[in-house]
């Protein structure tokens, strides 16, 4: 069984899944970052694929990924580090990124990569859901990876149906309308959430951006699976000190 | 390839408020041009890339919208915009070459045809904010004066480094009432501010209309911008009657940064296969010299802004910079019609380079007293490489002027 299908099973509430940059802040930090996340216990990690250009983020994210180009990453090199990663991990793994870099690797060759590699999902915020299903749907099955949507406040309840109809993974709620990063009403979100709960949707849902601690964290595993958070930990990658030490705090000031 | 557009039966329209309606161009119901087009956004957008994509051909094909648009472009704009013979330049160039005065509308570009249009829709969508980004800063200023005219705030951005590059119109839009954020990532200039834009508008979903400047973009902008922006093709035709019994001339050529004066200028002929379509690109020092904006020559199918189209990337599909003298060409990316119009043929690709740009831009200023824009001296400069015959009609779009550029003339022509 796909890894995000088990633990969903498993562990169905809580679920804390980080999003990083790969090749940040040091091009081999990759694996590192990964292996202390896991023994921090998180629950799934989410690895950002750098672009030059992402429109969903903000400045946080998009330095980093600016930072992670400088330091020489690629589709191809995030592949090669990835090449043994199942000896040590086992919680699922997913790669987020924008469409552009995944089409120029080629999206057939980018799922046999995935699978091969042992990657569970994938996350591209820029690819329609029209276009998943008129033109990719088929091979993602094939190759068993998740192709995970967004939704937002804004999606319609037809269009929500259709996303759920679609997703064999989870689904990821953004919880107001921005890019990465923004501060948000806590209450507002509450809200949110607590109507994504009421849906009786088919897959489990996430929550992210705006996700940051404690308290955020837990409003959203109030009534969903669980949260995404993603600029609060790439600024404590950032931060002074040792990275594995920072790590270990961060996730266990969450959880 | 054939041209997958037909020309609508009933096109023989007198009037761009017919030619609107009829819809020339069917791009096909996700948007796409052939192989090219579509609407690559994250959810985000698309409840606002919805609305617009729902709503834009009601909007502009009402009667009410197209006699404002009408009496806007009339008398505000000052359209039409004359079809100069240009006598000296034709005896050079041993043809009868025309300028299409674009450079005569208010503000000085083509910039504003479309955002009248634009606004106007915007505010039959209720919307009470504007964000607009900007290279050159011909079209923030064209956004800046539809947004005082209309009292609307107006957000616009711009590349730090164009920021510079063109003080003059950032003074101006400032004047207008609008706000200029500089923007402040990756290569600083019209790609970065118009990554801005799009994250402006995805943490301003309700109240903001996102007026984009050039036909790219997901779907519906290209089509909206390339139909706002026919009306240069549309006087073409009907003053190419006037002046040589004749409404399809042999050539017409614009520059093309994102494309919408070259757009424009193709609309109304581009099932007339009978008539050349030139579109000149930015080589900046050379299209091999790594630093230049020839999309269709050293460019690849991926997506930019929104839109599957040809642009300029690494192997590893990372967005890489254009470079030119001219500010309003650097864009490392086409509108999905012309990447069509490329790969089907329908349209030529040249480029000119920086040096080249210069060059034309003096050579039309003392052979015809016109200062063109450095944008459309690119088109110009392509006069001394086509073989024409000495009865050729060619029409060149002028599609801005060259106060803006004034200190770059200064410089690099030691004036
Ligand atoms: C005078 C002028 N011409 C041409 C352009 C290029 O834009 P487009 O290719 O959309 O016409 C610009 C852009 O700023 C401009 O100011």
């Amino acid at each position: 069984m796909n890894r995000i299908n088990h633990l969903f099973q498993q562990k169905g509430k809580d679920i804390l899944n980080i999003y990083y940059t790969a090749g940040f802040p040091q091009l081999n930090d990759t694996l590192t970052i990964l292996e202390n996340l896991q023994q921090s216990g998180a629950d799934m990690v989410e690895i950002g694929i750098p672009f030059s250009d992402s429109l969903a983020d903000g400045p946080v994210i998009q330095e980093s990924n600016q930072q992670a180009l400088k330091n020489g990453m690629s589709l191809h090199l995030l592949f090669h580090q990835l090449k043994d990663f199942r000896n040590v991990i086992h919680i699922p793994v997913i790669l987020m990124g924008s469409l552009n870099p995944v089409l120029q690797f080629g999206m057939e060759n980018f799922l046999i990569a995935c699978k091969n590699t042992g990657v569970d999902g994938v996350i591209l915020p820029d690819l329609p859901v029209s276009e998943y299903e008129n033109n990719y749907r088929q091979i993602f099955e094939s190759a068993g990876v998740h192709c995970i949507f967004l939704i937002t406040p804004e999606t319609s309840e037809e269009r929500l149906q259709k996303i759920d109809d679609l997703s064999t993974g989870f689904i990821y709620a953004v919880s107001s309308s921005s890019t990465t990063g923004k501060e948000k009403d806590i209450q507002k979100q509450s809200a949110y959430f607590q109507r994504l709960g009421n849906e009786k949707l088919k897959n489990p849902v996430l929550v992210g951006f705006g996700i940051k601690d404690k308290n955020t964290f837990e409003a959203a595993c109030q009534y969903t699976n669980g949260a995404v958070i993603g600029t609060a930990f790439i600024k404590a990658l950032q931060a002074a000190g040792d990275i594995e030490n920072n790590i270990h705090q961060f996730v266990n000031g969450i959880i | 390839m054939p041209l997958e557009f037909k020309l609508n039966p009933s096109a023989q329209r007198k009037n761009t408020i017919d030619f609107l309606k009829a819809g020339l161009y069917k791009v096909s119901p996700l948007g796409y041009y052939g192989e090219f087009g579509g609407a690559f956004i994250p959810e985000m957008l698309y409840p606002n890339v919805e609305e617009l994509a729902e709503k834009y051909l009601d909007i502009i094909q009402d009667d009410g919208f197209q006699k404002e648009f009408q009496s806007l472009l009339h008398d505000y704009v000052g359209r039409p915009t004359p079809l100069y013979p240009a006598k000296r330049l034709s005896e050079k160039y041993k043809a009868h070459i025309y300028l299409k005065r674009e450079d005569l509308n208010h503000t000085g570009a083509h910039k504003i045809n479309n955002t009248v249009g634009q606004i106007l829709l915007a505010k039959r969508l209720g919307k009470t904010r504007i964000i607009a980004e900007t290279g050159a800063g011909q079209h923030g200023v064209a956004t800046a004066t539809v947004c005082a005219l209309m009292n609307l705030p107006c957000v616009v951005y711009m590349g730090e480094v164009d920021m510079q590059r063109q003080a003059p119109n950032v003074a101006r839009m400032r004047m207008l009432g609008a706000e200029v954020r500089p923007a402040m990532s990756g290569s600083k200039t019209l790609k970065d501010a118009t990554n801005e834009a799009i994250r402006d508008w995805i943490n301003n979903p309700s109240d903001t209309h996102y007026i984009i400047g050039s036909v790219v973009g997901p779907y519906p902008y290209p089509d909206m911008v390339a139909r706002f922006q026919s009306v240069i093709s549309e006087e073409m035709r009907k003053q190419l009657i006037e002046k040589e019994g004749n409404e399809l001339p042999d050539y017409v050529i614009a520059c093309v940064g994102g494309g919408s004066n070259a757009a424009g200028s193709f609309y109304h002929f581009l099932n007339n296969d009978e008539v050349k379509l030139i579109a000149v690109e930015a080589a900046g020092e050379g299209v091999a010299s790594g630093h230049t904006a020839a999309t269709t020559v050293v460019g690849k199918i991926g997506i930019i802004h929104g839109s599957k189209t040809m642009l300029m990337q690494t192997e590893d599909g990372q967005i890489e910079e254009a470079y030119s003298i001219s500010a309003g060409l650097d864009y490392p990316g086409v509108g999905p019609l012309h990447a069509h119009l490329f790969k089907t043929g329908r349209a030529q690709y040249l480029n000119a380079t920086d040096e080249e740009a210069l060059q034309a831009a003096l050579e039309l200023t003392r052979l015809e007293g016109i200062i063109p824009a450095l944008e459309s001296a690119h088109a110009l400069a392509k006069l001394k490489d086509i073989a024409f015959k000495p009865d050729d009609v060619v029409v060149v779009c002028l599609s801005g002027r060259g106060d803006k550029d004034m200190e770059t003339y200064i410089k690099r022509l030691e004036i």
